[in-house]
């Protein structure tokens, strides 16, 4: 069954041996030259089956991956059961909020120490469970690296990602998850990357601060 | 003094964010009369913002005096003057700033500043007659995919350093090429990519919904230097990955927010193969493409104009004395109280 025809994957709610699986397949996209689309469905299929799991081991919780057939550009992981936080954040109250975000932050503080970077924080990717786990899903994105500005931009993403879907808490969820995140990180590094997040927001077009 | 008895109501808009100088007569009921467009064409290099602004004032009166001519309106018919009061280059700015200002005071009526952006979008709506679109503007200024959502047209997806328009002109210039009559650099590494074949492995750079095209830029002139390739296969990649990108980022704009409709205008806009690519997505999802005519895609007044009566009929005016340019204007810090929902 078809749960989500997203913009470059299309994801499949199935039984496959008696679980429940999310089939994440990457069609064709027929606007690209077949040379660019095949090597990016490629690289994101393989790129992200390996990160989902490099960022299990270093304690964020993912999707179990169960199967990658790369010449169909397809993955077979698990289903999480739970809520995106996306369509609950707003609805929350402000200490709830705080709490979330500041969980959530420590989490992107986790994979930034290890050097994983999602490249997609949003809250449609993320999954707070019944168990009250926050799973992060969707890395199709991501990449490795330990630079600062990448971390920077990673951040900056999250940050827009809620100025665009949660405008009325913007300050509030953003300071919380920079909270969490400097717990993580340390205050060195915290300090260094929100000096980065910062140029990068002046370097973008029309900032009035610039 | 407000003229709100007289038979029809028009507004006459300024356009003067970068090269072009325009001006628009709109009618209230939003039929454009006169969209008059005055290009800065420099000799070698890009945009220098005063050497642009010197050609605006020069050639203001002559533009002016055309849009009322072919609007077949009278200048005392005009109910309030509107112009593009940012986001763009100073000098060009002030420029059409100053002639707005003068306009409105010597005929009594109000004066209204519009953003630049929100103003490409709005006359998009209105020509191809779009309801709720998600909007890919690609200029050389400015790359942004947004849509409205709570009062604002958010913005969903931009570039992080410099505009797409801006990557294809520097390109174009550090390979040499220069513009034919009528024909902009775009077009001719458009013409260029068309007859490419080969595609040479270039970074792709998309973060969520934001844009990189400098690291591009920098590859694809790298390619130049080792003239290994084609001039050909150079265009061709540069447009199919930057292009990609873009309707990659639209794709996924339009899949999160669930809009009816994919809007594309700019400059950039005329680009045959971006079209066809955002058409493609627009059939795979559904949903309608609007394409505008040239001159409406393009910086002109007639957007200015219209976005001017919008906002004026929900008493958005500016008082002389508060209105100074805003060079860093951004698209969602504009409250839109015509648009409901």
């Amino acid at each position: 069954m078809l749960i989500k025809k997203g913009a470059e994957a299309n994801l499949y709610l199935k039984d496959w041996h008696g679980h429940k699986v999310i089939m994440k397949q990457r069609p064709p996209k027929k606007y690209r030259v077949p040379t660019l689309d095949k090597a990016i469905r490629f690289y994101r299929t393989i790129h992200e089956s390996q990160l989902i799991h490099k960022a299990k081991e270093t304690g964020v919780p993912t999707p179990t991956i169960f199967m990658v057939d790369i010449a169909k550009t397809t993955i077979i992981m698990e289903f999480v059961e739970g809520k995106q936080i996306k369509q609950i954040l707003n609805d929350l109250s402000s200490k709830d909020r705080q709490y979330l975000c500041c969980h959530i932050g420590a989490l992107i503080g986790k994979l930034h120490n290890h050097g994983i970077i999602h490249s997609d924080l949003t809250t449609s990717n993320m999954i707070l469970t019944p168990q009250n786990k926050v799973v992060f899903v969707d890395f199709g994105l991501s990449e490795q690296s330990k630079e600062l500005e990448v971390k920077g931009v990673d951040l900056h993403l999250m940050k827009r990602a809620l100025q665009s879907t949660h405008y009325k808490h913007v300050s509030e969820c953003f300071d919380a998850i920079m909270g969490g995140y400097t717990r993580v990180v340390g205050d060195n590094v915290a300090r260094e990357v929100l000096k980065k997040i910062q140029e990068i927001e002046r370097r973008g077009r029309y900032v009035s601060e610039r | 003094m407000l003229k709100s008895h007289s038979a029809a109501h028009y507004c006459l808009g300024i356009e003067s964010t970068a090269d072009d100088f325009s001006v628009g007569i709109a009618s209230f009921d939003g039929k454009i009369l006169a969209n008059v467009i005055n290009a800065y064409v420099p000799e070698k290099g890009g945009i220098h913002p005063r050497e642009a602004a010197r050609h605006h004032t020069e050639v203001a009166g002559k533009v002016l005096a055309e849009a009322f001519q072919r609007a077949k309106v009278r200048p005392q018919d005009i109910s309030t003057v509107a112009f593009s009061q940012g986001p763009g280059l100073g000098p060009c700015l002030r420029t059409g700033a100053t002639a707005a200002r003068a306009l409105a005071s010597y005929l009594g009526v109000p004066l209204v500043g519009v953003n630049h952006c929100v103003a490409h979008i709005e006359i998009g709506k209105l020509v191809a007659d779009a309801r709720d679109p998600v909007a890919l503007y690609v200029s050389g200024g400015n790359t942004i995919v947004s849509a409205f959502e709570a009062e604002r047209y958010r913005v969903f997806g931009e570039t992080l350093d410099i505009a797409v328009g801006n990557c294809l002109d520097v390109f174009a210039r550090e390979a040499g090429l220069h513009r034919k009559e009528g024909m902009p650099l775009g077009a001719i590494v458009e013409e260029l990519a068309s007859c490419g074949q080969t595609l040479i492995s270039l970074p792709y750079t998309v973060k969520g919904m934001d844009l990189s095209f400098s690291g591009l830029l920098t590859a694809a002139v790298q390619l130049l230097h080792d003239e290994k390739h084609g001039i050909e296969d150079v265009c061709f990649s540069l447009q199919e990955v930057a292009f990609s990108m873009l309707t990659e980022v639209t794709e996924r704009a339009l899949a999160h927010t669930e809009k009816p409709e994919i809007l594309l205008t700019g400059g950039v806009a005329a680009n045959k193969r971006l079209q066809s690519m955002l058409k493609s997505v627009a059939e795979e999802h559904k949903v309608r493409f609007c394409m505008l005519p040239k001159q409406y895609a393009l910086d002109n007044g007639a957007m200015i104009a219209w976005t001017g009566i919008l906002a004026y009929k929900h008493h958005v005016t500016l008082p002389i004395e508060k209105s100074f340019v805003k060079l860093k204007w951004r698209l969602d810090e504009v409250p839109i109280p015509w648009v409901g929902g």
